[in-house]
Order: C-alpha cells, then structure tokens, then sequence
C-alpha cells in the first residue's frame, strides 16, 4: 500500500509562486516595481478576479460554466444600449440579463441533469450571438456617459474602481464560503451529491444560485469593460475569459472535481498569471510566449492537486 | 441430468491486498446442468465467476475444461474457449442494432468491409433457433430489458459458449418475462449446455436449477442436488448457522424494555402496502416510541428499498405512510428530515461522507438550517454540537477538524450517526449499522441505538446479522422477494425462526412440547 506523499498545500504555493514572481520581476524588469504598473496590475486583473470567482463558487460544486465570456459581451451590449436610460436602469438590465441566462444554466444542469460543460457550451455560443445581435449585428456601440465611465475608469482615492469592486466582492465571495450555510451547501454538493442531498441539503437551489451568481459577476465585469473601453465590443469583450478564469482556479488550489475551493487562492491564481502577461509585455516577448509560460503554470499547478492516496 | 464434468476448479485461491477473497474453493459443473451458485455478499461468488471468465487470475489452484487443463489472461481468451457471462448490468451497446451487437467484433467481412446482408441473416436463424421474436434490425436501448439479456444470451451462444454463465439475471425483469428465460435455459439445458446461475431468489432456484453450490466467506460450503436440500437447511448453510445451535449473547443489545408484559407503546411509524419498481412489491410495518423493529431478509428482498422509500430517498410509488397517524408520504429527503425521520445509508463511502470535509463540518451537516441566523452559520453554536457529540459518542480524532475521510470505519458511521440526531429526529432509520466496523466500535454503536430507544426514540434497524437483530430487536419483520412475509414478536424471536421465515415465508409454528 503506497503511503501519501506529505501535501503541499496548493494555494501556499500559488502565494510562494506569485511572491517570487513579483520578486523577480521587480529586480530584472524595468519600471515594474513602480506604484503606477502595480496599480496597473491590479486594474487589469479586477475582471479576471471576478469571473474567476463566480467560476470558482461553480467548480466547488463540481461543475464548469464555459459561458461567462459572452456574458460579459451581454452584459456590455445590454448596458450600452439602455445607457440612454440612465446608469442605474442601464446596470440593473445588464446585471439581471446576465442573471437570467445563470438560471438558464442553472436549471439545465440542476433539473434536467444536463453536464455543465454542454449548457455552458451552448450557453457560450449562443450568447456571443445574443450578444452581437443587441449591439446591432456586432457593431461598436460607444457609451458617451460621465456617470458609467465612473465604473471602470473612476477612483476611490487612490484605488480604481475596478480594483475596490474586486476587493468587495472577493472579501463577501470569502465570507460566504466559509461562513454561510450556503457555502457549506456548495462544498457538499461538488463533494459528494448523494451524501448531501441524503442529509437534506438543497443541492439543486444551491445549484441553481452558483451558476446564477457566476453570470451576475460575469455581467458585472463586462461592464466594468465597457465603461473602460468607453464601447461594447459584442464580438470581443470577454473572448476566452473562460480559459483565464478557469487557470486562475485551478492554479490558486480549487478543485476541478468540487468539493474543495478557495477564493483566496484564486485571486492569487488570477494575479499569477496577470504579472506574468505584465512582465513579459513589458519586457517586449512576444505573446505565444506569454501563454507557453501560462501552459507550464498550469500543468505545475495541476501536478501539485495531484489525489493523495489515503 | 449427470452429465459429463464439462469445467472443474480444484483449490481456487484468490487474494486481495491480503484477505482471502477464495480460499481453496473447489468447483465442478457438468453438462446439461443448470447449476446454482449462492451466497451472501462478501461470500465470493462473483469473484468465483471472475475467475471463470478470465478477468481475474487466479493465485492458486488449477482449472480444467472438459478434462483439459486451462488457463486464462484474458475473458477474450476464457470467450474463446466457450465460456461467456451475462451480467446483471446489460454490457452491450445501447445506440447500436441487435445484429450489431451479436457480432460484435466478429463482424462477417466481405472484401473487407462489412457484409451486413449476412450479418442480418445469421442474426435471424440464431434467434429464430433459440424460439426468440426480436428483430435484428432493433436498436438494443429500445428493446426491454429481457428482451436484452436474450440478445446478451445470444450473444454468448453465438460465439459458441458451452458453459454459460448467469450473474442475477431476473432482478429487474417482470413475472413472464422470467419464464421466457427459464424457457430458453431449458432448452440449452436439453442441448448440452451447462449453465451457472446466480441469484438470491430461491423460488427461482428450486424451480430451475439442479444443483446449488454454497459459498460463504470464500470457502465452499456445500454442494447438492435441490432435490435433497430443503430451503431453511440452504439458509442456514448460506448463513452458517446450524439449525440446533443454541446461541449465547454475543452482541451489546440489551433485552429491549418493552419486551412483552408492557402496554405497546404510542404508533410512531405505519407503512402500508409499500410499492417501487420490481425490487419492493408491497411491504407494510409498524413501529411504535422506544421499539427497536429489525428488519431481516436476504440479499434483494427489499429491505434498503423499504428503508429509502420511508426515508423520502427513493420515495414509493404506491402505498402510505403514516407518521403518528399523520399521513406523510416523503417524497424528499429533506421533507422526510423535517417530519423527524433520520436515514443512514448502508453505503457510508458513496452516500454518507462529504469526503474532503471535516469532522465538524460532515456532523452538523444536516442541521444547517437550524444552525444558522439569516444563513450565518453560528460558529459558536456549531462547536458547541460538536463538542458535546464528538463526547457522547466517542468518536476519536485529532480534533473536529480532521478531514473525515481519515478517520475510522468506526468514527465515520458515529460522525454520520450524530449527523442524524442532530435534526432531533422521532424515528431512526438504520441500515446496516454496524456493518465494516471494528468490534469495539460495533459494541459502542448497539449500546447507542440502545439508549436512544430508551430515551423514547423508535428505530427501525436492517441487519444482515441474525444475532444483533435478535437481541436487539422488539420485533422483527422478515422480507421475501420484496413482500413482508412474518412479523416475529420478541417471544418467538430466535434465529432460527428468522431463518425459517427467510425461507418459507412465513412464521414458525410454535414447537411442540415435546420437540428434541
């Protein structure tokens, strides 16, 4: 009988990675250890973050949700169009239309038993479509409004917007996993269903409420793009979101089989591969090689979540 | 029916991370003999029968086939030899036509590509030879489940299968489907085939098989004709018990307090005609405040199945359940939980254990919604439950938050245990308590259930084992082929009167005075 191999835990050596990175960084590549390029960092991670959170909340459960690209781009669309409406109708379309297709996904997994990878799937393909046709068949729609531009390109002091709306959320997506009874519903669920549902726990509510939040941060973070780009691009705002999202996931220590998650440890996911794709722009590489580096991250990331044999 | 050894095993031995799956097991099947194969879970049939076909190898012993000593690497070898089984779970393609899976992997070629004309045609002479109505042209997933294992049957023939081997093939098949199977074995019976049947259901063996070889704890016990063996002497040969023994206590039940003499208790629980699918045909039972009710029966009588459909997990499709008279009929877990009746699930492993949770987080569980504030979990008012569980019971660990996967059998099951009472429950539905778990363990789980009767809970328990459910037990009701069949009072409780209602269905007359 094979002894386990003493764990490492995951998400300690995402930290460990990512401080080296910084480390490295800051001694070999010019101008990276500046306030300016950190406060970039962060800016250009925010969305990232908070896809991969929402995706984080559905692998606990053991699923996967392949659409939150193109809930972005719904989101966006929706949001440059009711812009004339005022901020506040224009938001709370583009959040609940986001919602709805969470459901969509939600109910198709929960009820019917579908695999999330095929709803998500569909729900990818189709709402890059959906999106496209709001927009006017894929055109640019430039958002002229003083108040949404506070959202991606405002400041709370010396923070971006972006950057506080991460920290939020992060800090409640935290909160709800380790403190609520909902969190502990989702862990149960992606651990193991039967068990779960034999001891009373709502698994397809709880179900159903993680992919609908998972849509409601993508919505969120696609107009936090939008306001950012100053336009919602249907055809490009949130395109292979999903693939960043997830790395983010598996790197930071959470479980692709459920059960077992940590937001923490995807925010640092998130960042790793954020500094990565900084530095080495910064450094002039060319992009193929940026994403061979986020290849090998995430094969080492994976071996480490190797099964220990108990 | 004495036909010629057609396979012989002698000394079969099989081992598995150091306990002996078989033990020396010796086996001979004639031609032209349906031969029946029984034993409890655990006993070794299906290993036997692994061996058989070449999916396992064997450690030790020797095998011949029709006199010629054999050895198989692989089941296309033990196929190619004639020896085939069919399964209880169909193992052919459900998306693919019956002439398609008959010659699967030997389809008939013409100049390289598939000569589907003579695939159809052979396909309809070896159905229409076995008596068989089924079109070649049918796709298997649309066709009953008879109907499929006749093709699977087939199937075995076709490659030329001269020893044939049956794995439960009546669990899910209705009354006349099953006589259209014992038609067709009949008939290869008459040909010369020589057939191994396994199977619970005793009807179906004394009506068709020949011979029974028992197996129990991977020795044979005995091989005989079923003409010489009458039912209560194969039971008690499954089970290992000998119809004169007396047996001395050997469990931590004590005599249950209201063991004749009292007024019955207040009706807590009431089935009536119970009903899902093939496997739970009609079963009604009782049980009041602070009985202990066991529930007994062999392997597939339907005693998980009564426990889920009570419980709101497989909920029934006919009947009703009465909760202090109150109609309830579960229809989830969690409505069952709320109506305070508590299930344990005889498979801890796949149905228990949130495995990468811990301790405390697997215990409290099933009372979330009464631990939290606005779906804030208390964390104090969760150590507190925790604590005072993890006392009570005795369960050992490094600490509350050891991830329960690591923990014992033993400490598993008490964690589960206390996951139930922790939803204050009235009735405690337990199925196979104490089944895979030390003997220490075991002891401290009957006293549990004990003292919960006690304190005024009513637990209905399943048990495999004759002795917990005797001493344990107010009452015991006995299942047969999914039907209650005896309700035994505690004054009559013994074990071999369970046995005698396992076997006949029914209730052991009293003895007479002057019985040996």
């Amino acid at each position: 009988m094979m002894r386990g191999r003493t764990s490492l835990d995951p998400t300690r050596v995402a930290l460990g990675a990512l401080i080296l990175l910084v480390l490295v960084n800051a001694w070999s590549t010019p101008n990276f250890a500046t306030t300016s390029n950190l406060w970039n960092v962060l800016l250009q991670v925010s969305t990232v973050a908070l896809v991969a959170i929402g995706m984080t909340l559905v692998v606990s459960t053991g699923g996967i949700d392949l659409s939150v690209g193109s809930v972005m781009a719904v989101g966006g669309a929706i949001g440059a169009i009711l812009i004339p409406h005022g901020v506040v109708v224009a938001v709370a379309a583009a959040l609940a239309g986001a919602v709805a297709i969470g459901l969509l996904n939600g109910l198709l997994v929960a009820r019917m038993g579908v695999q999330p990878i095929v709803v998500t799937l569909a729900t990818l393909i189709g709402g890059r479509g959906l999106a496209q046709v709001l927009s006017h068949d894929g055109q640019l729609v430039t958002i002229q409004h003083p108040g949404f531009e506070l959202l991606g390109r405002g400041h709370l002091g010396p923070f971006p917007a972006p950057v506080v709306i991460m920290v939020l959320v992060t800090a409640v997506a935290m909160f709800t996993l380790r403190a609520t009874a909902f969190g502990r519903y989702a862990l149960a669920s992606g651990g193991n269903a039967v068990a779960a549902r034999l001891a009373g726990v709502p698994v397809a509510l709880t179900v159903l409420t993680v992919y609908a939040g998972s849509a409601g941060l993508a919505g969120l973070a696609g107009l936090i793009e939008a306001s950012r780009l100053g336009a919602s691009d249907a055809a490009k705002i949130g395109m292979n979101m999903e693939l960043d999202a997830i790395a983010a996931t598996v790197v930071g220590g959470t479980a692709l089989t459920g059960g077992r998650a940590t937001i923490v440890g995807t925010v640092i996911g998130a960042l790793i591969m954020q500094v990565i794709a900084t530095s080495l722009n910064m450094l002039l590489v060319s992009y193929a090689w940026s994403l061979a580096l986020k290849a090998a991250i995430i094969l080492v990331a994976v071996y480490f979540q190797r099964p220990r044999l108990v | 029916m004495t036909g010629e050894p057609r396979l012989r095993m002698e000394g079969i031995v099989k081992r598995f991370a150091g306990a002996r799956a078989l033990d020396g097991v010796d086996f001979e099947l004639r031609a032209g003999e349906i031969h029946a194969l029984v034993g409890e879970n655990g006993a070794g049939k299906s290993t036997l029968v692994k061996i058989m076909t070449g999916a396992y190898h064997r450690d030790a012993g020797a095998m011949w086939l029709d006199a010629e000593p054999v050895h198989f690497d692989t089941p296309a070898d033990a196929q190619a030899a004639g020896i085939v089984a069919v399964h209880q779970e169909i193992q052919l393609l459900r998306y693919r036509t019956v002439a398609e899976n008959i010659h699967l992997g030997r389809e008939p070629r013409r100049w390289g590509v598939i000569d589907w004309t003579r695939m159809r045609r052979d396909t309809e002479l070896l159905l229409s030879g076995l008596g068989l109505e089924i079109d070649p042209d049918a796709t298997l997933g649309v066709l009953s489940t008879a109907q499929q294992q006749m093709v699977a049957i087939a199937r075995g023939l076709s490659i030329g299968a001269t020893v044939l081997i049956l794995d439960e093939p009546t669990s899910s098949l209705a009354e006349r489907e099953v006589a259209i199977l014992y038609d067709l074995m009949r008939r290869l019976r008459a040909g010369g085939t020589a057939l191994v049947y396994i199977s619970h259901r005793f009807d179906e063996l004394y009506a068709v098989c020949d011979r029974v070889t028992v197996l129990r704890d991977g020795v044979r016990v005995a091989t005989a004709s079923l003409s010489e063996l009458d039912r209560p002497d194969l039971v008690c040969l499954m089970l290992g018990k000998s119809r004169d023994a007396l047996r001395q206590g050997t469990t931590a039940f004590l005599t249950p307090p209201d063991a004749d003499g009292r007024a019955p208790a207040a009706p807590l629980l009431r089935a009536e005609r119970l009903q899902r699918g093939q496997k739970l045909r009609s079963v009604s039972l009782e049980v009041r405040t602070g009985e202990i009710v066991g529930l007994a029966g062999l392997l597939g009588s339907g005693r998980t199945e009564t426990a889920r459909a009570l419980s709101g997990v497989d909920p029934a499709d006919t009947g009703a359940v009465y909760l202090r008279e109150r109609r309830l009929d579960p229809r989830t877990p969690d409505q069952a939980i709320e109506a305070g009746i508590a299930f344990l699930s005889e498979d801890r492993k796949a149905e228990g254990i949130i495995p990468e949770l811990s301790v405390r987080e697997n215990l409290t569980l099933a009372a979330l919604p009464t631990s939290t504030r606005f779906g804030i979990v208390s964390r104090a008012r969760q150590v507190a439950i925790v604590d005072r569980f993890m006392a009570r019971l005795g369960i050992k660990a490094t600490g509350p938050d050891q991830k329960i996967r690591e923990l014992s059998g033993g400490n598993q099951q008490k964690v589960l245990l206390a996951r139930l009472l922790c939803t204050s429950p009235a009735l405690l539905i337990l199925d196979e308590p104490t089944r895979g778990i030390d003997i220490g363990a075991k002891a401290e789980i009957q006293t549990l259930i004990d003292e919960l009767a006690g304190s005024g809970l009513g637990v209905l328990m399943i048990s495999s084992e004759l002795e917990e459910l005797v001493e344990g037990s107010s009452r015991v009701v006995v299942l047969r082929d999914g039907r209650d069949v005896a309700s035994l009072a505690h004054a009559d409780l013994s074990e071999d009167a369970i046995i005698h209602a396992m076997a006949e269905g029914s209730a052991l007359a009293p003895l007479p005075p002057s019985a040996a």
